[in-house]
């Protein structure tokens, strides 16, 4: 439909002029009834019909084919005419279709008609509104063309007016500079005058006083009752130039105290910021020399960060290790040294610290973003849950000990308390007693020992005296039927016995007597001299003494290899043989000392 | 708290002597000594006039007392009762008398400052020194009494003589460079002496002992300048208050600036405690009224008032100075150390109600006193960080860092406290009134609490 009627509106509207042209109230009667004309084409037809009745009539009949037939070849419709060729009279079949035809090209008119009235009352409208639109931005540039030049006027007033102020301010400012001359010449002026008065003033006040003193003022005196002392005690001095030069000294001795006493407290302050400084940059060294491997040791650590610690640090350790060494000295260059390493740690510090934050402030972003975190997360949860734990853990133990105690205490809270306190009290000496006491253990030990040496000894004394006996009495035998004619058969088996004798005795010796053997033969001699005192008479005693215990080691020693020899018991028995009757009487004697003396032992 | 009675005074001359044993008082022309602790009169002197100014001798056995209408100076002896000594100025007229600190001497400025006339009590001697000037502060003797520093005005120009006050030999005489000298103060350890400039222009010099310029300082110009200046106890700091509500503190090594306090008329900071007095005036019941007869036996102790602890942002209330008027009541006047040298109390003129109270370790304003009325008067405890002050009612106020307390001090009539000094000891203080004085016994244990009332 859009197609047809944007190509066919110029072929529709000749033809429209052109019926226009035949008859103008064809047109205004459809223009008329519009609606009607458009819903239903048979009234129109009809009335027109009616209309144009006075086209045709039954006289001009063939005309009118003749006409219409012209009229539809023109239009370009009659490809077969109306007419028959050979009479002129209406062949209905293309009459029909030709009016089908017309009736269809009237009704795509009116149509395309209808459409281009619309368009048309549309384009009138939007004519109308771009016409007031217009309208309007005219208004509003007439407008805005006043208020431009009102603006434009306003503005050449404040330039006047700024104009007008300048000059003002220059003006005021000029007033100002007066005045301030004025001020400045009235100031001197009135200082002039001050000045003047107060010299006149002066000059009054010295004439006063040349008066009063000219006057000779009776009134002037002091009347005193009598003198009074002064209130040190002192004589008045007279005035002197030396008393002068001690005001000096006195004066200056006072100014070099004041300044001495400030120099001391300035000394003290300065060594103690020294010290500060000194802590500081100890505190600091140590705050950046661990942190150092800490971070070198992250693992998400960035890689300028990893470069920077190392030559610095050694550097200013360096530093610091020269200005340590100075300080003490306290000269000017140590003094800058220090607060050179000072400040370069201070930055280095600040520098740390500042990376910290970026880090703290990265991981932070990190954490809030990334699910990676979530795994320590867990792992912190866990961590968590074992201190929770360990905590409950701990508390449960406290409270168990706390209700053992408290029974304890409840059971025997007297002597329990009692004993509580004399340990807190004795302790110290508790242990002391401990360890006199294990002393006392330890030689009470050493004692058992000696004493279990010493009866050893002694039993063994006891058989050796008498193998000792049986020997003697062996020997006197011998000796007896030495004299008889069988010598040599009993100096045999005495040889024998003795070496019985050396075979027991030596392993012992060898094993644990050296020690105490010593201890025990200086018993035995003092028990054995008083002894050998009373009984003067009877050496032999000790002589066995001696021979089994004292000399018994050197015997050893030297007759270890010779002692089975059956010379040496000749050389022993010489002492035997010079007290024959005496050891035979003193012998069970002496084993009963023995044993007294062993007992209390 | 303890009151003692009250007693007669004119003048406000009360003063107790330099080693705490007597207090002394001027009743017209009659001189009362009495006994601190019993407060029994020991001593009754009779003078020739009605006392204008009266001041104990450095040892406390003389008592000067001065008349200076009549140009007369009258010195009683508390050892020998019948001891006198009179010194008659003449003619020239007397303006001023004071003690040289070894009490044998009297120093007596003459009318028009034409000299200072130095009086030997024990040889009958007289010197002269000329051309003093008439200023603040001319005159200031160092702590240990060694020295005396004197502002001198000759050919218009500033001048100080330092004299040993031994032998009143001159040590030192130098010309200063001000316009106009208007004070002079050794430091207390005696070597350093601060002199300021008049309040047209913001000056302060220090010179050492021997007349050496050791620095000077100037906060700004043209505008008015140094209202008041103080040494702390321990010589290191010079604190100085001007007419630009400013405290400004110098050290003592330097002599630069530290710090300066200003006084806001706005408390924001939450470490500064405000205390606030707040007047009460209880609705009289009729128990009141029958059981203790308070409002019959004095209308005035029906006010009450309390300190109540105020939160910041404080206002304090500032009056606008007539600043055309010569002396405008705008600045800090007072300014006072503690003894320990801890704390600084000040008072600015434009917020007369309030006292500020700094910490000069922390260089910060530590408390904030605002009172009902005007303040009068403050003082140090001698002995404790413990300040007094008055207001011209008839409270006690003090403060301590522990806390502070208003005080009703017990009177019938209404003793009303103009004036206050501490005992050297610390533990007593002469309340003084208009013709009143009273004492008051501190408890030897600080009890001091929060914001309570003390009536006895």
């Amino acid at each position: 439909m859009g197609d047809w009627s944007r190509t066919s509106p110029l072929g529709v509207s000749m033809e429209n002029s052109e019926i226009s042209s035949i008859s103008r109230v064809t047109l205004s009667s459809s223009r008329q009834n519009h609606d009607s004309l458009y819903s239903s084409s048979l009234p129109l037809s009809k009335s027109s019909h009616n209309v144009l009745s006075a086209f045709c009539i039954e006289e001009n009949v063939p005309q009118c084919i003749l006409y219409i037939n012209q009229e539809l070849v023109s239009l370009g419709l009659a490809s077969m005419c109306i007419t028959t060729p050979v009479e002129a009279t209406l062949n209905s079949v293309p009459a029909l279709n030709a009016m089908y035809e017309l009736l269809q090209a009237q009704r795509r008119s009116q149509r395309s008609l209808e459409e281009l009235e619309r368009d048309l009352l549309r384009t009138s409208s939007t004519l109308e509104h771009l016409q007031t639109g217009n309208y309007r931005l005219k208004d509003q540039l007439e407008l805005l063309k006043r208020e431009k030049s009102g603006l434009h006027e306003k503005e050449r007033q404040l330039q006047l007016k700024i104009e007008t102020l300048q000059s003002c301010l220059k003006s005021e400012k000029e007033e100002i500079q007066k005045l301030q001359n004025i001020i400045a010449g009235r100031a001197s002026q009135y200082s002039h005058d001050a000045k003047r008065k107060e010299r006149e003033c002066v000059k009054l006040k010295e004439r006063l006083g040349q008066l009063l003193i000219d006057k000779r003022d009776k009134k002037l005196a002091i009347d005193v009752l009598n003198y009074l002392g002064r209130s040190d005690g002192k004589r008045i001095q007279w005035k002197t130039g030396k008393a002068g030069t001690s005001h000096e000294g006195d004066m200056y001795k006072s100014l070099l105290n004041d300044y001495e006493a400030r120099q001391q407290s300035l000394m003290v302050e300065n060594s103690e910021l020294k010290k500060v400084l000194q802590q500081m940059k100890r505190d600091m060294m140590y705050i950046l020399s661990p942190h150092k491997p800490c971070a070198k040791g992250s693992p998400g650590d960035d890689s300028h960060e990893r470069g920077f610690p190392p030559a610095g640090l050694e550097g200013q350790d360096e530093v610091g290790e020269c200005s340590r060494e100075n300080l003490d000295q306290s000269c000017e260059q140590a003094r800058e040294q220090l607060t050179y390493s000072i400040r370069l740690q201070w930055r280095r510090l600040k520098n740390h610290m500042e990376k910290l934050d970026s880090q703290v402030s990265l991981a932070q972003t990190q954490q809030q973003s990334g699910s990676e975190e979530a795994v320590p997360r867990e792992v912190h949860e866990e961590e968590m849950q074992r201190m929770r734990l360990e905590v409950q853990q701990g508390k449960d133990f406290i409270h168990t000990q706390q209700q053992l105690l408290q029974k304890q205490l409840n059971s025997s809270f007297d002597d329990e308390t009692a004993a509580l306190l004399n340990d807190c009290y004795t302790l110290e000496e508790k242990e002391r007693l401990k360890e006199e006491w294990r002393l006392f253990e330890e030689q009470k030990g050493n004692f058992e020992r000696e004493r279990k040496n010493f009866t050893e000894a002694a039993i063994r004394l006891g058989h050796e005296k008498k193998t000792f006996e049986e020997d003697r009495a062996a020997w006197l035998k011998n000796q007896f039927l030495n004299m008889t004619p069988f010598v040599d058969r009993k100096r045999y088996s005495l040889s024998d016995s003795q070496s019985a004798l050396s075979i027991r005795s030596e392993p012992e010796l060898q094993q644990s007597y050296t020690p105490a053997k010593l201890t025990k033969s200086s018993t035995y001699t003092e028990f054995s001299t008083p002894y050998s005192s009373i009984s003067a008479g009877l050496p032999t005693t000790t002589e066995l003494y001696r021979t089994l215990h004292l000399i018994q080691p050197d015997t050893r020693h030297s007759k270890r290899g010779s002692w089975q020899e059956p010379s040496s018991p000749i050389r022993a028995e010489n002492p035997f043989g010079k007290s024959k009757r005496s050891v035979r009487c003193r012998d069970p004697c002496i084993l009963s000392l023995d044993k007294d003396g062993d007992s209390p032992i | 708290m303890n009151f003692s009675e009250i007693f007669k005074q004119s003048n406000q001359l009360c003063r107790i002597s330099p080693d705490g044993r007597y207090l002394a008082t001027c009743v017209q022309y009659r001189l009362v000594v009495r006994d601190v602790n019993s407060l029994q009169i020991l001593h009754l002197y009779t003078c020739l006039d009605q006392i204008v100014h009266m001041e104990w001798s450095s040892d406390s056995l003389f008592i000067l007392c001065a008349m200076y209408k009549r140009g007369l100076v009258q010195v009683w002896s508390l050892e020998q009762p019948d001891w006198h000594c009179k010194i008659d100025e003449g003619s020239i007229g007397l303006v001023s008398s004071r003690w040289s600190p070894d009490g044998r001497h009297i120093l007596n400025t003459t009318e028009f400052h034409l000299r200072v006339t130095v009086w030997s009590l024990c040889t009958k001697a007289v010197s002269y020194i000329k051309y003093p000037k008439a200023c603040q502060k001319g005159i200031d003797f160092s702590r240990d009494g060694s020295y005396m520093a004197l502002a001198e005005r000759r050919d218009c120009k500033d001048y100080v003589s330092v004299f040993v006050c031994e032998d009143w030999h001159l040590l030192r005489h130098f010309e200063t460079e001000t316009q106009d000298l208007a004070g002079l103060e050794w430091s207390p350890n005696g070597c350093v002496l601060a002199v300021w400039d008049s309040c047209l222009e913001y000056k302060v010099l220090l010179y050492s002992l021997d007349g050496r310029l050791l620095s000077s300082f100037s906060a700004y110009e043209w505008s008015l300048g140094i209202k008041s200046l103080a040494w702390s106890p321990s010589s290191q700091f010079l604190a100085i208050g001007s007419f630009d509500e400013k405290v400004r503190i110098l050290n003592h090594i330097t002599w630069k600036k530290i710090t300066e306090f200003e006084h806001p008329a706005t408390i924001c900071s939450p470490k500064t405690v405000v205390y606030k007095e707040v007047e009460k005036r209880p609705a009289l019941s009729i128990q009141d009224l029958s059981s203790h007869s308070v409002s019959s036996r004095s209308p005035l102790l029906a006010v009450q008032s309390k300190y109540e602890i105020s939160q910041p942002p404080f206002q304090i209330p500032v009056v606008k100075p007539d600043l055309d008027r010569a002396n405008p009541k705008v600045g800090v006047s007072s300014l006072a150390f503690s003894a320990d040298g801890r704390y600084l109390a000040t008072k600015n003129d434009n917020m007369a109600s309030v006292v500020w109270v700094w910490n000069m370790q922390k260089m910060s304003l530590e408390a904030v006193l605002e009172q009902t009325a005007a303040v009068r008067c403050f003082q140090w405890d001698p002995r404790r960080p413990r300040l007094a002050l008055c207001t011209g009612t008839p409270r006690l106020y003090l403060w301590s860092p522990a806390g502070s307390v208003s005080v009703q001090v017990p009177s019938e009539g209404g003793f009303q406290v103009h004036a206050l000094s501490w005992h050297s000891n610390g533990e007593s203080l002469v309340l003084i009134g208009k013709e009143h004085l009273c004492l008051c016994y501190m408890d030897t244990e600080d009890t001091s609490t929060d914001s309570n009332i003390w009536t006895k």
